[in-house]
């Protein structure tokens, strides 16, 4: 033992040393060592993206222009709202297929119930349609965790009963309009230049803020940190990119009310799933739901949760949807709506196998599925066909990058 | 000299249908030593730490902690007596770095409900660097990019982190490579020598010979013996744990 114990002590001087301070040198090298080993998390998504934008320029100019992205914005909106649940239901390691329908159902309700006979006001009906969604949520988890059913089943059953019910709730007539200005304004409004520029400073604002403290903490905690100048620098990227986005946006229509809102959505889910207790077990059940169990936490309610999350998230979806169309129709959350929702969470990066995800790949994730539908929408003589394969080949690309990596991981976990 | 049993069993049986797992066991275990359980495989040792750890209850016998008789209905029960088990599977979430393992179920808090990342952090530091675990090079690495033995040193650090009295591992070194389970005798020694009460169950003799203080050996549901290590031969455990006469239970006078 004796002979052993002046080697410890300097492993152990390995371990404290890691919480010693990094150097600005150390953390750039750190940086360009994961660009080198291709590890680029979501800026990959955003180069990919870019290369189809630009491939997209060539064949349409029209793309790459203010008034065509801040629409594409706005058309993504009722998609990425939907994804931002489908991350939740995928880091658990679950799918819910009946989004797209409960969406609908939302929308319907929402529309039914400001129409006679009823004309209830917008601002008791849009939460009595959130409720509804998410009491539908809280059904689909009650079913799978009591009878301890595949998601995949139970929501497929939803899917279809969902989809009865969005038929039958339309009636007749076909269609349900929504005239209420208040509900259409979400995807019309676009904001004037002085209220765009307020709101990118209120965005810089809150971004060095949160970063500063957050830095401050970890240092009066004694904890490893990324250097000061590199805390600086991201505040200085970040406003750049802001006080981009708001010129380019203000030469257009203005910056769009509906990105607004996803923006918020991003915020505080990403807050759930990172920062509360909630958000830490949801990865837990999926990376490992026997180590949950045994760590006491309430695993068959946190599916439950989550469930009831997806679907109110869906809720808010379908009433984006139908504020942009104006009108709620019998085709409602059918079409592509469903597996573009659950391409963009996977195409960001969210993967499917439970417990590996971040509540952005749904924002970049739509960006990526409504670009190319957007996209080949401007180019003459593109079928809806093509559009879907092409769809098609960009999810299949993310989820081999997904199994790739994985592997990846597990190969450095063996060695 | 040895201290008062922390933990002790007296007559526990249990049945599962027709088979009778465990027949009038009598175990115990003493703050500062590490207690092996051996036994073939169906002897009872596995039926034994579930019975201790709450995953089920003993038909009849008692359960003493610290000289009181105690009721372990669920693992929570045991946990909040400080009984804390480490299975052989880990129940370690891979996806989840080295502080959130730790942590798990136990998260600290500030306001907004907000994880205390920070004071977790730290804590998950002391923690390991007070029981020497520091191959890592890194608390924030996911689980899944440790090896086994630091695998296994976690789930161990993990179980003892909340002031636990009694350890029982449960086949801690079956996995691992020679210099891994090095890694992790010297872990379960360290947990001894801070007082903890240590049960390990182990089919590695040899392992067992290096880090236990007693040997206790089950076979077919009773209790053969309990060995002081330093008397006994790896022939006489062996011998004891294939052919052990059933009928007493010696060894449990003092």
């Amino acid at each position: 033992m004796a002979t052993q114990a002046p080697k410890q002590e300097t492993v152990q001087n390995a371990l404290l040393a890691s919480q010693a301070q990094i150097t600005t040198s150390d953390y750039i090298q750190g940086v360009l060592k994961q660009i080198r080993t291709g590890n680029l998390g979501v800026f990959a998504i955003l180069l990919g993206w870019l290369v189809i934008a630009l491939v997209f320029q060539t064949q349409a100019p029209n793309f790459l222009t203010p008034f065509n992205l801040t629409n594409l914005i706005v058309q993504m909106a009722g998609v990425a709202t939907i994804a931002y649940g489908i991350v939740f239901i995928l880091l658990l390691g679950e799918i819910d297929l009946s989004v797209s329908y409960v969406s609908a159902v939302a929308g319907v309700l929402l529309a039914l119930g400001m129409l006679p006979p009823f004309n209830i006001p917008w601002y008791f009906m849009v939460p009595l349609a959130l409720l509804a969604a998410a009491l539908i949520g809280w059904l689909h988890g009650f079913i799978i965790t009591t009878f301890q059913l595949p998601s995949f089943v139970v929501t497929l059953a939803g899917f279809l009963a969902w989809s009865g019910v969005v038929l039958i709730l339309i009636g007749g007539a076909g269609t349900v309009v929504i005239q209420e200005s208040a509900i259409t304004a979400i995807t019309r409004t676009f904001l004037a230049d002085e209220v765009g520029w307020l709101v990118g400073i209120i965005a810089i604002v809150l971004y060095a803020v949160s970063s500063i403290t957050g830095y401050n903490s970890r240092v009066k905690g004694g904890l490893a940190t990324k250097p000061f100048p590199i805390v600086i620098a991201q505040i200085v990227l970040f406003a750049l990119a802001i006080i981009g986005f708001v010129l380019f946006c203000n030469s257009g229509r203005g910056m769009p009310l509906a990105g607004i809102y996803l923006v918020i959505f991003l915020i505080v889910l990403t807050y759930i799933a990172e920062n509360t207790k909630f958000g830490r077990y949801v990865y837990a059940v999926g990376g490992n739901k026997e180590a949950a169990r045994r760590a006491g936490i309430p695993v068959e309610r946190i599916r439950i949760y989550v469930f009831m999350l997806a679907s109110f998230m869906a809720g808010i979806g379908g009433i984006f949807l139908g504020a942009r169309l104006g009108s709620v129709a019998t085709n409602a959350g059918g079409g592509d709506l469903l597996l573009n929702a659950i391409a963009a969470a996977v195409i960001g990066g969210t993967s499917l196998f439970g417990g590996r995800g971040k509540v952005y790949s749904a924002l970049v994730g739509a960006l990526i599925v409504m670009t190319i539908d957007n996209g080949l929408g401007l180019i003459p003589n593109v079928s809806a066909g093509a559009r879907s394969i092409v769809t098609g080949l960009v999810l299949l690309a993310a989820v081999i990058i997904d199994a790739l990596s994985r592997r990846k991981e597990r190969l450095a976990g063996a060695k | 000299m040895r201290a008062q049993p922390i933990l002790k069993t007296v007559g526990v049986t249990k049945r599962f249908g027709a088979i009778q797992a465990l027949t009038e066991v009598n175990f115990e275990v003493c703050p500062g030593e590490v207690m092996s359980l051996v036994g073939d495989n169906g002897a009872g040792k596995s039926t034994l730490i579930k019975g201790i750890a709450g995953i089920y209850s003993f038909e009849e016998g008692e359960i003493y902690f610290e000289d009181k008789k105690v009721n372990i209905y669920s693992p929570r029960d045991a946990s909040s007596l400080g009984i804390e088990v480490v299975y052989q599977d880990l129940a370690l979430a891979d996806n989840l770095d080295v502080v959130a393992n730790m942590f798990l179920g136990r998260e600290r808090t500030s306001g907004l409900a907000r994880l205390d990342e920070a004071i977790m952090e730290k804590a998950c530091v002391e923690t390991l660097s007070s029981l020497s675990v520091t191959t890592l090079r890194s608390v924030r690495l996911p689980v899944a990019s440790l090896s086994g033995g630091q695998r296994q040193s976690i789930a161990v650090a993990k179980a003892v982190m909340w002031n636990s009295k009694v350890v029982i591992l449960d086949e801690p070194t079956a996995a691992l490579g020679v210099a891994q389970t090095r890694q992790v005798l010297d872990l379960v020694r360290r947990l001894a020598e801070k007082g903890l009460a240590v049960v390990i169950i182990s089919h590695n003799l040899h392992d067992i010979f290096e880090v236990a203080d007693r040997i206790a050996v089950l076979r077919l549901g009773h209790m053969v013996n309990i060995f002081e290590t330093k008397d006994v031969t790896q022939q006489e455990v062996v011998h004891a744990i294939t052919a052990g006469k059933l009928k007493t239970v010696p060894g449990m006078a003092d």
